[in-house]
């Protein structure tokens, strides 16, 4: 089962953090609301999977292309 | 006359109200977060006050920060610009309360409009047209008949919408085209919104297919008379915000233009409001029917095309009624609008990508020339609001929008062409910008001839969007 790293396509503050390890998300689904330029910008789950890992905490910065979470699908 | 002027804000609106109080003899203090320390606003400013950190909640919307910077830097007054605190009735009582003018509204007019209920009842005895809607009712009423739900269905007028109480943000709602689907329509909207929400309350309200975002700029003196400046057309937007401006309003017909800046001035006069305001619509496109949506107690990022239309420093009048000096305006007769305004913004993001934010740096930011002064080159001129310069950092603590670009033209298709042709002259890098898909939206057939309305966008991605 690969493991694939779930990046962040923008520069923001980690707002919340909606999935936890061990949570099974659909494709899409959102693991991370960053909060960007006065907007709530979810990081969402490229395919379906299971989440192993989240690397970022709330209220933290998290740069474009960082890796958010990982995600064994 | 304020000597003193404290901007409590940042940005382009900060470095544009410095403008206007310089211009009429003030000095101007700053406030900046951390990360704004250098910034244009910062620079501008004869001087400047550091009050926290980058995030706005712990700089920007400290009120105790901005009043105490204003209080032990001299300022005798404090303008908010928009966003932040400009909207904050209690800030806008404790300026005043410690003696200094604050260069807005009443605060009993902010929380009048900023209440939605509120505002709405008073709308609608000022005399202004509200979205038609009915009470709400309950499936376990015995006094509702059908009879009374057709009598309800009339007055508000198809096509509606059959709306549960405690839904919202789209969900629980049924579009009836005519009195034959109503029926069916309520009692599935009841069962859904019983289910979903443990209430089966529903409502009626007008729809309104093909929206346009009309708005008219007022300006009231506090005494009870005021003046509009003409309507805005703000259809053109993206998350619900924004992106591009113009006055007059195209292909709006010249009575529909007149009542609504009747009903803005109507609902200024009602409250004896103070300052500079502006009363949104949504227009129905296809009748013309104009309904108030709320009321705006401040200065708006788009004032800048009002100004171009009338030659008007809507700041500098802001600026001198809250200084008890005499405004250059006695009534309505004395506002003159002339040809077409536009304006763009300038967002940092990346449109093909859900207008996703873009943050950076800016290692190339060049503006073509405009007229020095404000109101420079009217007619026909062309004027660019920027808040940030060459080597600035776009971050993610603020505002997406870097700068406005307004033109002015003796027609609509003159104003385009001159601001086409400024968007086409700016060189960004460093950070992406809407700058491509702005001339897109300014090149469509259909924003040429004038079909403009809030689901645009949407419906011409394909061309506006395309990679």
């Amino acid at each position: 089962m690969p493991i694939i790293e779930v990046r962040s396509e923008i520069t923001g503050n980690v707002w919340k953090i909606v999935a936890a390890v061990g949570d099974r998300v659909e494709e899409e689904a959102a693991i991370v609301i960053l909060e960007s330029m006065k907007m709530e910008i979810p990081v969402t789950a490229p395919e379906s999977g299971v989440i192993t890992e989240i690397c970022v905490t709330e209220g933290s910065t998290c740069s474009e292309g960082a890796v958010v979470a990982r995600l064994q699908v | 006359m304020i000597r003193r002027l404290l901007v409590a804000n940042r940005g382009e609106i900060a470095c544009r109200v410095m403008r206007s109080a310089r211009l009429l003899g003030m000095s101007t203090v700053a406030v900046h977060s951390e990360v704004d320390a250098t910034a244009l606003h910062v620079a501008l400013a004869d001087q400047a006050v550091a009050i926290g950190a980058a995030p706005a909640t712990e700089s920007y919307l400290v009120a105790a920060r901005v009043l105490a910077a204003a209080v032990d830097s001299g300022a005798d007054a404090v303008h908010p610009g928009y966003g932040f605190l400009a909207e904050n009735a209690a800030f806008a009582r404790a300026v005043e309360a410690a003696g200094l003018r604050w260069v807005g509204p009443t605060p009993k007019s902010i929380d009048d409009m900023g209440d939605k209920a509120r505002a709405r009842i008073i709308a609608r005895a000022a005399g202004v047209p509200v979205l038609p809607g009915s009470d709400r009712f309950s499936p376990a009423d015995p006094a509702v008949t059908s009879a009374t739900i057709e009598a309800a269905a009339a007055a508000t007028g198809f096509p509606l919408l059959v709306k549960a109480a405690a839904g919202g943000g789209g969900i629980g709602m049924r579009r009836v085209d005519d009195p034959a689907g109503l029926a069916a329509a309520i009692e599935s909207t009841q069962t859904m919104a019983a289910r979903a929400f443990g209430d089966g309350t529903v409502y009626l309200e007008r729809f309104v297919p093909k929206a346009r975002h009309v708005e008219v700029q007022v300006f009231g003196f506090g005494d009870g008379r005021a003046v509009h400046l003409y309507e805005r057309d703000c259809s053109i937007q993206r998350r619900f915000q924004k992106v591009i401006e113009e006055s007059p309003a195209p292909g709006l017909a010249q009575a529909t233009r007149t009542a609504m800046c009747e009903a803005a001035t109507a609902l200024a006069r009602e409250q004896a409001y103070r300052g500079a305001g502006t009363v949104e619509f949504v227009v129905d496109a296809d009748s013309g029917e104009f309904f108030f949506l709320e009321m705006n107690t401040r200065i708006q990022v788009e004032h800048p095309v009002t100004e171009m239309r009338t030659g008007v420093d809507l700041v500098a009048w802001q600026l001198l009624l809250a200084g008890g000096d005499p405004l250059p305006v006695a009534g309505q007769d004395d506002v003159r609008a002339q040809g077409h305004a536009i304006e763009a913004r300038l967002y940092a993001e990346r449109p093909a990508k859900g207008f996703l934010p873009s943050t950076g740096t800016l290692s190339v930011f060049e503006l073509p020339a405009t007229g020095a002064a404000l109101l420079d080159g009217l007619p026909d001129g062309l004027r660019i609001d920027a808040g940030v310069r060459a080597g600035d950092t776009i971050s993610h603590w603020y505002d997406p929008m870097i700068a406005k670009v307004i033109a002015h033209g003796a027609t609509r298709d003159a104003a385009i062409d001159r601001l086409r042709a400024a968007l086409a002259a700016i060189r960004i890098e460093g950070v992406e910008t809407n700058l491509v898909f702005l001339q897109r939206t300014l090149d469509h057939p259909a924003f040429r001839g004038g079909d403009v309305f809030t689901g645009f966008i949407d419906a011409h991605k394909a061309v506006l969007l395309a990679r």
